[in-house]
């Protein structure tokens, strides 16, 4: 591990022109499929709500690793897992949150 | 594994120059984590009460999407200047660091202003954060957002200033920046599940 340290270049985590270049062009595409996708109508509801959410995970994603710099090697490994147990989290959070209201205002019958 | 990070601090201390992370950068990046789930709790609310819109208006009638495509242009530039203005300060490039900061704060601004002026526009119709459940959803998860922009923009105007005093360049100065580079990024991030949970799936 301290060998890996020393021979990582300086810098190297906090990226370049290039990677930073990379994470702009696909985030330019990926926003542009998603809005492109909504505005065109050209999918069923369902379908569409489907692509645009994919798109967004794909972008955020994109954005950790080209503008963040998140990464498994050792210089942010502790980043990473902090970052993996709050995603799982917030999944938790939201996804109990629907479930349980959605499962609330059916029985209420409020919907 | 929790030894070795633990090692960090005291055996690199001295190399920071040498890319390796900072318990300040890390100790942010904790806060940043606690600040995805307010927002977390926040997108659960808007999903909860996007269809309550008590006889009001919907997103469908609301939304341009024209505007938030501008905004969502605006603010994913100001991410990639922000980069190149970080890449300019590892190389300690002081005209390129203020240059590319300053043109980061002026697309942040621009943002700002395009999140006002959407809001006022729609207050003035009567549709405030008082017309429905869905609007108030609305207006505490976006304005939530535009305001953590606003304070990045305060804090950016300030290490601006500071760069050009004494602490020019100083590990505390880089760590301040890359702490700044993660609240940037991570606004940009928040950003992209907003076009795509509130105005996007709204208009579908």
């Amino acid at each position: 591990m301290a060998q890996a340290h020393l021979t990582t270049p300086a810098g190297e985590s906090h990226g370049s022109y290039g990677s930073y270049f990379i994470g702009f062009v696909l985030s330019v595409v990926l926003t542009a499929a998603a809005f492109a996708i909504v505005m065109m109508h050209g999918m069923s509801p369902t379908a569409t709500i489907g692509a645009i959410a994919a798109l967004a995970v794909i972008q955020v994603l994109v954005h950790l690793v080209f503008f963040l710099h998140l990464s498994t090697n050792s210089e942010s490994r502790w980043n990473t897992m902090a970052f993996v147990f709050t995603v799982i989290s917030v999944i938790l959070l939201v996804g109990g949150t629907l479930f349980i209201m959605h499962d609330t205002s059916v029985n209420m019958m409020s919907r | 594994m929790a030894h070795e990070a633990t090692m960090h601090p005291s055996e690199h201390g001295h190399d920071q120059e040498h890319g390796h992370e900072s318990p300040v950068v890390f100790g942010f990046w904790i806060y940043l984590m606690t600040d995805c789930v307010l927002f977390g709790s926040l997108f659960a609310v808007f999903a909860v009460l996007r269809d309550q819109f008590a006889g009001g208006p919907t997103g469908k009638e609301l939304f341009d999407l024209t505007n938030v495509g501008i905004e969502t242009a605006i603010l994913l530039f100001s991410s990639i200047t922000y980069g190149f203005g970080m890449l300019a300060a590892q190389k300690h490039n002081s005209g390129g660091l203020t240059a590319w900061l300053g043109v980061t704060f002026l697309l942040g601004l621009c943002f700002v202003g395009l999140e006002i002026n959407e809001f006022t526009h729609m207050v003035s119709e009567g549709n405030g954060p008082d017309r429905s459940a869905f609007l108030s959803a609305f207006f505490t998860l976006v304005a939530t957002h535009g305001l953590h922009v606003t304070f990045g923009l305060i804090w950016m105007a300030v290490l601006m200033v500071q760069n050009f005093g004494k602490q020019r360049f100083t590990e505390r100065m880089m760590n301040k920046l890359t702490c700044l580079s993660l609240f940037w990024h991570f606004l940009d991030i928040v950003w992209i599940c907003v076009f795509t949970f509130v105005y996007l799936m709204s208009v579908v």
